[in-house]
């Protein structure tokens, strides 16, 4: 099985350097694209692929970059950004990569760079990988001191600053127009759409924001061409994606695997199947901020359309697994709890409405709750809905709470009945 | 105006396509709720309360819940405001702000006059179901202006967005994330920017609150109100002062279209206490001989006394003010004749004054309105200090700097009101503003670029401007340096689409203004629609210029001469005009001294009679602004005690010497005042006569829901008294009378069924944000003929001297305006005398930063603290004007600075 983002990573666990990334191939689709390919055909390429945006989101990247202005009339500089920010609950999968392939996430903005004529990029890093602004930090240094960043890179005309910028940690800040908000020094709250990042984006002007794991598989369509990163996956969305699980099963951990994968196979073969003692009672597939399917789905197929079918959302496919000793309650309120502390303020039905939910979960799980608290958490879920919301962190937030009060239901029932949680005790 | 058409509800309408849906539906009149909105700010769709269902045409049945305010008004847009689903959505939007509002409406200043109120009410959000805690905040001492309730807040943005984008402040912000999000300073203290007051009416619910009303607090409902104009300066920006128990309890902002809009500065907002002072006077009183006190008097004495001082017209000078209305100036003209009325300046300001008025009468640039700078591309002050002297022209400013970048925002197809999306695509950049100052103002920061030179030395600016723009233009010989930023000054105007030239009288300087009207000039021969914006002083400068007079120095020779024995002096304090000495001998040369004043001055003490005048609150009468606008203020309450307006008194003297003009109402006035002076006709038709009714009715001052009439003087008659007649103004001293909209400039407060804040101002509006139903206030006097060749001589360069200064004025937005000194919270926040030198100056005369500084002029001694200012030119030094303590001197002028010596206070 290929595994192009992370065959190549050392089994210590260390970062590879220049020259061992050069060994495994490294630099070589950047080469060939600054030699041989036209920023429009990259960006044809990519779109070609159907590499969808591994953040959460899934949107088409080649598509995200046609709409950058080109040619001497755009406006410049334009930047590109890796959106580092990494803070979803229960995803670990670019930490993956920016510790251990720091080179393929350059080479990768480095390509994307490319193909929007942006001049200036930046990494935007969650404050806590403190490992990964180590290895980041010596990888651009390295990129420079052998002039694969800063001027005329591998002498094409091509130039790129590269930046490394350590946030200040706020979950927001993953939301990409909050991201370039921060980076400009403002406020890390959300922009209204329309004007996109691309015409109006980062200073006022264009700008490209991509999760690290989509960058890194742009290395990998040049290197490969189409139809070999397309035969990557087992279905029509291009490439592998880096799956995950934790909660408790097995072997917790992260796997580059092909696309499509089912959750049944991620959890038997690769997380080993749950620990002894403990049963399987649903999971969120992909973060926080998606619904959780229940043991009916596991045969699905873990990309971005086949679990949008079964209700939910891929995200960043990263699982996290519920099992017959963990409260419910408690897990939905863990979740709540941090959406709420995590609201930026701005909106009044993320702001005002999430920690409403907290309390409310907060009463149930102490065993003060009513029996009018469901209806009004299903409420509170639909109001919190896209598009009522200025940005997607509320509807996000919602979609764990509205599936955990359908599937769960009897567990909450049982909580304000019994005026306790029944799972006390229960979890060690 | 582009327009589309949208369906809302199963009916069509045309709308400004150019704006969003909120904006289109409050202009149809819907009753749709919002928050973080405001037609002056444009839209950032935070607090998500306009939500309606937008459909994506007729077969789609279930539609999508979208925000009207960002949403554009394009053609063929079909939305439902009543649909059940949006209306959910909005009852929610209430119910989650109300997780947090603390239910204080009781003890609420804002109770009654609440957006958050109307809103919910609107909403139908009736019932509350969160039954946990709520979060607190600890509140801010912000200063003398503002009450500061943060638990009240529901974080819709508007006020950060004011104070800082809008406004340019930086000492207030927001902090903190999720349900804990603050609105204030980083730490205790007053808020310094000078339009803090305007948070009162931007915040929707009650967490800015009126310190000022706070002290003497009444409802809304229970205060009489008028329509008014501002006295502070000469904007004349249009407000409604709000009065209960013979007090004036608060200014409100009166919106008008071309002038201030939706703000007002905070001098303008809080300057109103002067009226509530214990310095006014409030019974005639009499000096029996020159060494007596003044005593009080009765009626009869007082007339008996006014006969025998002023049986002789042709004996008395009288001295009208610029801060009198045109009413009593013109009863004052009339008592003495026009040879022997005096314009209450010194001859100096006259001289300025005149030239204003000539460059506005028959210059090139029509007069430029605020609305007019708001909304130019282009600006070059030539002199003034524009915060401080004029400062809601200031605010303009900063909205003017905005305009020209707009056209990036525009190219990307951004929607202009669509606020954080422009502001993100034009970042930092600025339309062209240039300023020439003698030194540093409050919006050096939004400049182009700023040059700082003696006053002389910024009119050889302008006229090398002018040269640059125009080959018919005076010659003049100028530096590189100069003739380079001249050129850049005239490329940047006359590439504009509405350049705007600002100059005023406040510098002092006459070249400057001449220097202000060669660069109109030359753009408007370069066929630019270009217009001059001046900065006068008081708010009567332009009114009794108009009028026109002799000055102070010319009444004493009068005097002195022996033609004239008598001085009748309305509303004005002589020691701020002219130097003490002069003053000493105008008041020393006259036999008899009549004075009318609202408060008491140093002047008043010379009185051998002193009659009560009452205030902008207490009378009517008519202003002209620097716009060459005469607008009317209507009173609000009828004063206690014997106060009146200075013209009743003035006519109550030529009734006393039985010259009787049978001037019973102001009306009438204004009609002797129109025959009179041809040019002022006009100013009749400010607003319409006392006669004016609709349907039959007077405009009532109170609004319907007024609490306690028939008991509020229960303690002197259980019986209702009828309401005070009102001879000048067709409005009622009642809640009685017509209750729908007034014409715009009898409008005595904003108030529509189910909108009892200030917000009910949509209402009033032919479309939100624009122009006042039915036309605005008041009517433009001058335009300009340009009938005016170009001024020829320019100064010759400033030139330093050995030993001596070049004293320039310093104005002080708190403290240099004479009345609302009288307003505690004013006297609070205005500045210590100071003189600002430069620093190699200071080094010269040895002077450590904290030292003091003895000024030295011809008019006298003056010793002030030091402010070293880089921005101050060598050889000059700004001193601090209009203050208390530092009156009546007249700058620029040359005099010496020393250290004073120790221990000196």
């Amino acid at each position: 099985m290929e595994r192009p983002l992370t065959q190549a990573l050392r089994a210590d666990g260390a970062p590879l350097d220049i020259d061992e990334y050069e060994r495994a191939g490294g630099y070589r689709a950047l080469r060939t694209a600054l030699r041989e390919l036209q920023p429009a055909a990259l960006t044809a390429m990519v779109k070609a692929s159907n590499l969808l945006g591994r953040g959460g989101a899934g949107f088409p990247t080649g598509v995200k970059w046609q709409a950058v202005p080109m040619g001497p009339s755009a406006r410049r500089p334009k930047y590109l950004v890796c959106n580092a920010d990494e803070m979803e609950p229960g995803t670990f999968k670019d930490r993956l990569l920016l510790e251990g392939n720091p080179h393929l996430v350059l080479e990768g903005m480095m390509l994307a760079a490319y193909a929007i004529e942006a001049e200036v990029a930046y990494v935007f890093l969650r404050w806590a990988y403190q490992r990964a602004e180590e290895t980041m930090r010596a990888a651009i240094a390295e990129a420079y001191a052998r002039g694969y960043l800063g001027q005329h890179i591998f002498g094409s005309p091509f130039s790129l600053e590269l930046h490394l910028h350590t946030s200040a940690g706020r979950y927001i800040c993953g939301e990409e127009t909050a991201l370039l908000n921060s980076l400009e020094g403002a406020r890390a709250i959300p922009r209204a759409k329309p004007p996109y990042p691309q015409t109006s984006g980062l200073w006022g002007k264009p700008v490209v924001v991509q999760n690290v794991e989509t960058l890194c598989n742009v290395p990998v369509i040049v290197e490969r061409g189409v139809d070999a990163y397309k035969a990557l996956s087992r279905t029509d969305e291009g490439g592998t994606k880096i799956y995950g699980a934790s909660g408790r099963v097995k072997r917790p951990g992260a796997w580059e695997l092909p696309m499509g994968t089912t959750i049944r196979e991620l959890l038997e073969e690769h997380a080993g199947g749950m620990r002894d003692g403990y049963r399987f009672r649903g999971l969120i597939p992909g973060g926080a901020s998606t619904d959780f399917l229940g043991e009916e789905h596991v045969d699905v197929k873990m990309d971005y359309a086949s679990v949008m079918q079964v209700g939910s959302r891929m995200g960043t496919g990263t699982m996290v697994v519920l099992d017959d000793r963990t409260c419910p309650v408690g897990m939905v309120l863990s979740l709540e709890l941090f959406f709420a502390r995590e609201s930026c303020g701005w909106c009044t039905p993320c702001r005002e409405g999430l920690p409403w939910v907290a309390r409310t979960l907060a009463a149930i799980e102490a065993g003060q709750g009513q029996e009018s608290d469901l209806e009004l958490l299903a409420q509170q879920s639909r109001l919190l809905g896209p598009g009522h919301t200025f940005c997607a962190l509320a509807p996000g937030a919602v979609e764990p709470l509205q599936s955990a009060v359908k599937l769960f239901r009897d567990d909450f029932l049982r909580h304000i009945r019994e005026r306790r949680c029944p799972f006390r005790g229960q979890a060690a | 105006m582009t327009t589309a058409t949208v369906h809302i509800d199963g009916r069509d309408y045309r709308v400004d396509a150019t704006q969003n849906l909120l904006h289109a539906c409050l202009s149809l009149g819907f009753d749709l709720p919002y928050f973080c909105w405001h037609p002056a700010m444009g839209s950032v769709g935070a607090c998500r309360q306009c939500a309606v269902k937008q459909f994506r045409d007729e077969h789609d049945p279930h539609g999508k819940i979208v925000m009207a305010c960002m949403t554009p008004a394009e053609e063929g847009t079909r939305i439902s405001i009543e649909d059940k689903d949006a209306h959910e959505f909005r009852a929610s939007v209430i119910e989650w702000l109300m997780v947090n509002h603390p239910h204080d409406c009781p003890v609420c200043d804002e109770g009654g006059e609440c957006h958050l109120q109307d809103m919910t009410v609107m909403t139908g959000h009736d019932y509350r179901r969160y039954r946990f805690t709520k979060r607190t905040h600890r509140n801010q001492d912000l200063g003398p202006f503002i009450n500061h309730e943060m638990n009240r807040c529901i974080q819709c943005y508007r006020c950060v967005r004011f104070y800082r984008d809008h406004a340019g402040g930086r000492d207030f912000d927001v902090f903190g994330c999720h349900d804990d999000v603050y609105f204030g300073r980083h730490t205790d203290g007053a808020l310094e920017n000078e339009f803090s007051g305007n948070l009162i009416e931007v915040c929707p619910t009650g967490v800015f609150d009126d310190k000022t009303l706070a002290r003497h607090y009444t409802r809304k409902w229970d205060l009489q109100t008028s329509p008014s104009v501002c006295v502070h300066c000469a904007v004349g920006c249009n407000t409604i002062p709000g009065e209960r128990y013979g007090e004036l309890r608060r200014i409100r902002n009166r919106y008008h279209n071309d002038v201030n809009g939706y703000f007002l500065c905070d001098r303008g907002r809080f300057g109103y206490e002067f009226v509530n002072s214990p310095a006014r006077v409030r019974a005639p009183l009499e000096r029996r001989h020159k060494d007596a006190a003044p005593a009080a008097t009765t009626d009869a004495a007082v007339r008996s006394r006014l006969a025998q001082l002023c049986a002789l017209p042709s004996r008395t000078v009288g001295i009208g003010s610029p801060r009198a209305s045109l009413e009593s100036n013109f009863a004052l003209r009339t008592l003495v004749g026009a040879d022997r009325f005096c314009l209450g300046v010194s001859e100096r300001e006259r001289r300025l004054l005149l030239l204003a008025l000539a460059l506005l009468r028959d210059g090139w640039a029509r007069a430029a309105s605020v609305h007019d700078v708001e909304t130019a591309d282009a600006a070059f002050v030539l002199g003034e200090d524009v915060p401080n002297a004029a400062p809601r022209l200031a605010l303009a400013l900063r909205q003017l700097v905005r305009q020209a970048p707009m056209e990036i925002s525009d190219g990307l197809g951004i929607p202009r009101w669509n606020d954080a999306a422009v502001r993100e695509a034009i970042q930092h950049e600025r339309g062209p503003l240039f300023l020439a100052t003698s030194g540093e103002t409050r919006i050096d920061e939004i400049a182009t670029a700023v040059h700082r030179a003696a006053p002389d030395d910024l009119a050889r600016l302008g006229f090398a401007v002018a040269q640059a723009l125009d080959p018919e233009a005076p010659r003049i010989e100028v530096g590189d340096g100069v003739r380079a930023l001249a050129g850049r000054i005239a490329t940047a105007l006359v590439t504009a689409a509405r350049p705007i030239v600002i100059a005023g009288t406040t510098a002092g300087s006459e070249p400057l203004l001449q220097a202000a009207a060669n660069v109109a000039h030359a753009l408007v021969a370069r066929g630019r629609d270009a217009r001059l914006a001046l900065v006068l002083p008081e708010c009567n400068s332009l009114g009794v210029a108009m009028m026109g007079g002799a000055s102070l120095e010319a009444a004493l020779e009068t005097l002195r001469r022996g033609e004239a024995d008598t001085l009748v002096i309305v509303e004005n304090d002589l020691f701020r005009r002219v130097d003490e000495r002069t003053a000493h001998a105008l008041l020393g040369a006259a036999r008899h001294v009549v004075v009318v004043d609202e408060v008491e001055t140093q002047t008043t003490h010379y009185g051998d009679i002193l009659l009560p005048a009452a205030t902008f609150a207490e009378t009517s009468g008519t202003l002209v602004s620097s716009e060459g606008r005469a607008q009317r203020f209507f009173d609000t309450f009828v004063p206690a005690g014997d106060v009146r307006p200075s013209w009743r008194w003035i006519a109550e003297i030529l009734d006393a010497c039985a010259r009787n003009e049978g001037w019973t109402s102001l009306d009438e006035v204004l009609a002797a005042l129109a025959r009179t002076m041809p040019e002022l006709a006009r100013v009749v038709d400010a607003a319409p006569p006392a006669r004016f009714r609709e349907v039959g009715q007077r405009i009532p001052r109170q609004p319907h829901r007024y609490s306690g009439r028939t008991a509020m003087l229960a303690e002197l008659t259980v019986h209702e008294p009828p309401p005070p007649s009102d001879a000048d103004a067709p409005l009622a001293h009642s809640m009685e009378g017509y209750p729908c909209q007034a014409p715009s400039s009898l409008v005595p407060l904003f108030w529509s069924p189910g909108w009892n804040s200030v917000q009910a101002l949509n209402r009033f509006q032919e479309e939100v944000g624009g122009p006042l139903r039915g036309g605005e206030a008041g009517v433009r006097l001058l335009e300009a003929s340009g009938a005016m060749p170009y001024f020829l001589e320019a100064p010759p360069p400033f030139a330093t001297r050995a030993g001596q200064w070049l004293i320039v004025p310093s104005y002080s937005l708190f403290g240099s305006e004479e009345l609302s000194m009288l307003s505690p919270g004013i006297a609070e926040r205005a500045p210590a005398p100071h003189v600002a030198l430069n620093p190699d100056d200071a080094g010269t005369l040895r002077l450590a930063p904290e030292a003091r500084v003895v000024v030295t002029l011809a008019e006298g001694k003056w010793t002030v603290a030091l402010r070293v200012s880089s921005a101050i030119p060598r050889g000059v030094a700004g001193l601090s004007v209009g203050l208390p303590q530092v009156r009546g001197v007249a700058l620029p002028a040359w005099g010496t600075l020393e250290a004073a010596p120790p221990g000196e206070a």
